[in-house]
């Protein structure tokens, strides 16, 4: 076979490749920030949705990390290239809000196309955070998790620490570090991935106590933010005097870090039960979680948790015949044996109260709690204005000020009040300017 | 015969001129008037509502104290940086341009970490000095040598240095040893008859004869730092710990890109556009002069 012969050929095959799916099928993009046995989640929804009827196609295209995702859509907002799907997490939340006509609320798309949809049917922690005021859902939750404690069983033992009773509040967990760092753990006792997230943001709402006003943003783009408050400096002010010798020891802005507890270096870290899958595959010896520890001069304190993870947005601008397989797709993936399947095989929270119940009817939660704690703390007590969630503009930068504030608390730079005041001083200046720009 | 061809007309010429000068217009001019223009803007993320401010951005950037830390940082970082990897490779490239064995073996691998993109340059040094997972690290640990770049400011700016040092050396080694090959074997043998020794020979014979080289590696390591480092800095300590290693070029990427406020982020690129074309005018104004061709 020449080789003209051979290009004509590929070239013949590629048309007809292209030309196939195209007939009468409209087609769906979802952009997506999931990797590893995640993204395989994703494709086999897409693949499962597409077999399940024949009018539309869902392509999920793989961006780069979440902050790469929202900013490649927003790129692509600008270009008048939006996908139908974006996947967007927590903290992109404010941003997204905010952007009147670049998205479509997830309530508004349902009820014009018609599909059944009862906010209702969804567990309140999670749609809350993805909620107006008014309790209109504007997001479709997708993968969300909490932050939890996990804790090396094997290192508890060695400590002398019973492993089947966990630390619940924050002093005891200080022990345990002095403990755990006592008998050989001497790099880190406790420690925990994504600082602001556990440090600020879970511990306000945990404890029951503001980060901001206008409960804690989702009231309005005005509010400001006051986690300089006593609590937060007393929690700040320990860590300091911890890191001194390293019963706790700080690993990073992200979840960078998390590889200090498979590892086995840091028996203790509070990080997200998004985790789990990484303990499950790396974590050489016998571990469990439990909920995240609070102070108990906190009244009221354990409160509930909030959610992490990410939600689907339907960006604004699309053909109606488009919306209609979104959603289509959205009433797929809320599922009751769907969400139940997706929960099971990875970790990430059901996001329908009958799927929950379903899990827990089967009795799977007995071998697995570890899989129980996050919904447990989000279920906690019913939400107040200071644990409904949180939702800021310009949150990915404006963690990055909280973090630099705690580091120069921890490295000695700062005193923890001094920190957490500069935390606050700053935040409200990307606050302002948001509002500014906030197209409401 | 006539010595020299020339055109008659203009077609000719802006022909071949066009390829050159539409790139130049179409990837250089073209972004950095619509980097200025955006620097008047406050602009949400997706474009939806846009207010020109005058020169908003460019108050509220002076009045930041953290651009003011950021200018600090990116003077350190640039000095070490282009001292040492300047100073290193010239080192280098002196000890290679002698007779020795396996000298091209040497020169090879001297070259090889310029294949390296600075993300990748960047990962490589923190498999190395992570507290937790580095060899190296754990190694100055067990010398009860503190060491500790997520929390230590110094820790992560001295990791950060020795990592664009070390991938910028190969580059400047490169040119220095060209430069050395080409300064006539006649001088230096003059000077050996003149019963000069090998450093006199050095200070007074070759280090002003490479001067044109050292003079366009300079400016080109400048540039580097200034623009070229960022991969590096964005995988081995994203800026922190506490802004300590936050350059510039950094901060028009976090502010743009992590704040989405890209008014602030235009006015900064604007600033240090500013800045380069400045300090590249200084050096052929004052610098050059020294330079013996």
């Amino acid at each position: 076979m020449t080789v003209k012969s051979t290009i004509l050929i590929s070239a013949a095959a590629f048309v007809l490749a292209g030309a196939a799916p195209a007939l009468a099928q409209t087609e769906i993009q979802w952009w997506h920030a999931l990797t590893g046995a995640n993204n395989d989640v994703v494709v086999k929804l897409a693949e499962d949705f597409n077999a399940s009827q024949k009018d539309y196609k869902i392509v999920p295209a793989y961006k780069g990390s979440y902050p790469d995702t929202l900013n490649a859509g927003i790129a692509a907002f600008r270009a008048g290239t939006a996908p139908h799907i974006l996947q967007v997490f927590e903290v992109g939340t404010g941003t997204m809000m905010s952007a009147k006509g670049a998205i479509k609320p997830v309530f508004e798309l349902m009820k014009e196309a018609g599909e059944t949809f009862d906010p209702k049917a969804y567990l309140p922690a999670i749609t809350g955070y993805y909620s107006t005021a008014k309790g209109d859902m504007l997001s479709m939750p997708f993968n969300s998790s909490s932050m939890v404690m996990w804790y090396n069983k094997d290192a508890f033992k060695k400590a002398g620490l019973n492993p089947d009773a966990p630390p619940k509040t924050w002093p005891e967990v200080f022990e345990a570090g002095k403990k755990l760092k006592a008998a050989g753990f001497d790099k880190c006792g406790f420690t925990n991935a994504w600082a602001t997230w556990a440090n600020i943001e879970q511990f306000g709402a945990w404890h029951n106590i503001p980060i901001a006003t206008k409960g804690n943003g989702l009231d309005g783009f005005d509010a400001v933010l006051n986690f300089n408050s006593p609590l937060f400096v007393k929690h700040l002010t320990n860590l300091v005097e911890l890191q001194k010798d390293k019963t706790y020891d700080y690993s990073g802005r992200t979840n960078n870090g998390e590889g200090r507890f498979t590892s086995g270096e840091c028996p203790i870290m509070l990080t997200s039960s998004g985790f789990f899958g990484n303990v499950k595959a790396n974590a050489k010896f016998d571990w469990a979680n439990a909920p995240m520890p609070y102070y108990p001069e906190a009244t009221g304190a354990p409160q509930n948790s909030i959610i992490g993870g990410a939600s689907l947005w339907v960006m604004g601008g699309k053909k109606a015949d488009e919306y209609k397989g979104v959603a289509k797709f959205f009433t797929f993936l809320s599922d009751v044996d769907r969400q139940v399947k997706l929960h099971t095989e990875s970790g990430y929270l059901p996001i329908t109260k009958a799927a929950y119940e379903k899990v827990k009817a089967s009795g799977f939660y007995k071998d697995k709690p570890y899989l129980e704690t996050p919904i447990l703390e989000l279920t906690n007590k019913e939400p107040t204005e200071n644990s409904r969630g949180l939702r800021f503009g310009s949150l990915v930068q404006i963690r990055d000020i909280w973090s630099e504030e705690i580091e120069a608390a921890l490295n000695g730079q700062k005193t923890p009040k001094a920190a957490l005041d500069a935390a606050v001083e700053r935040g409200n200046q990307m606050l302002r300017q948001f509002e500014r720009t906030a197209s409401r | 015969m006539t010595k020299n061809a020339y055109f008659s007309g203009l077609t000719i010429p802006v022909l071949l001129l066009a390829p050159q000068l539409v790139i130049t217009v179409l990837f250089f001019y073209w972004p950095a008037s619509q980097a200025v223009w955006q620097s008047f803007l406050l602009q949400d993320a997706f474009g939806t509502s846009t207010e020109f401010v005058w020169f908003e951005n460019y108050r509220d950037l002076f009045a930041d104290p953290g651009y003011y830390k950021a200018l600090i940082n990116t003077a350190i970082f640039s000095s070490f940086v282009c001292v040492l990897s300047l100073s290193i490779a010239l080192l280098f490239a002196v000890m290679a341009d002698r007779q020795i064995r396996g000298a091209e073996i040497y020169k090879t691998l001297l070259i090889w970490p310029y294949a390296v993109a600075p993300a990748v340059a960047g990962v490589l040094w923190i498999f190395m000095f992570d507290p937790s997972l580095g060899m190296l690290a754990r190694g100055l640990n067990s010398l009860s040598i503190a060491w500790n770049p997520r929390l230590n400011g110094n820790d992560a700016m001295t990791l950060v240095i020795l990592a664009a040092t070390w991938k910028q050396i190969s580059y400047n080694f490169l040119f220095f040893l060209a430069g050395l090959q080409s300064i006539p074997k006649s001088v230096i043998e003059a000077a050996v008859i003149d019963g000069a020794k090998p450093m006199r020979r050095f200070w007074t014979i070759i280090f002003p004869l490479l001067s044109p080289t050292t003079f366009f590696l300079l400016t080109v390591n400048i540039v580097y730092v200034f623009f070229d480092t960022f991969g590096i800095i964005d995988t081995i300590s994203g800026g922190g710990p506490s802004g300590a290693t936050e350059t510039l070029v950094y901060k028009v990427y976090s502010d743009g890109k992590g704040g989405s406020n890209l008014g602030g982020s235009a006015a900064q690129s604007v600033v240090l556009l500013i800045m380069v074309i400045g300090m590249t005018a200084i050096q052929f104004r004052f610098i050059e002069r020294k330079v013996s061709y």
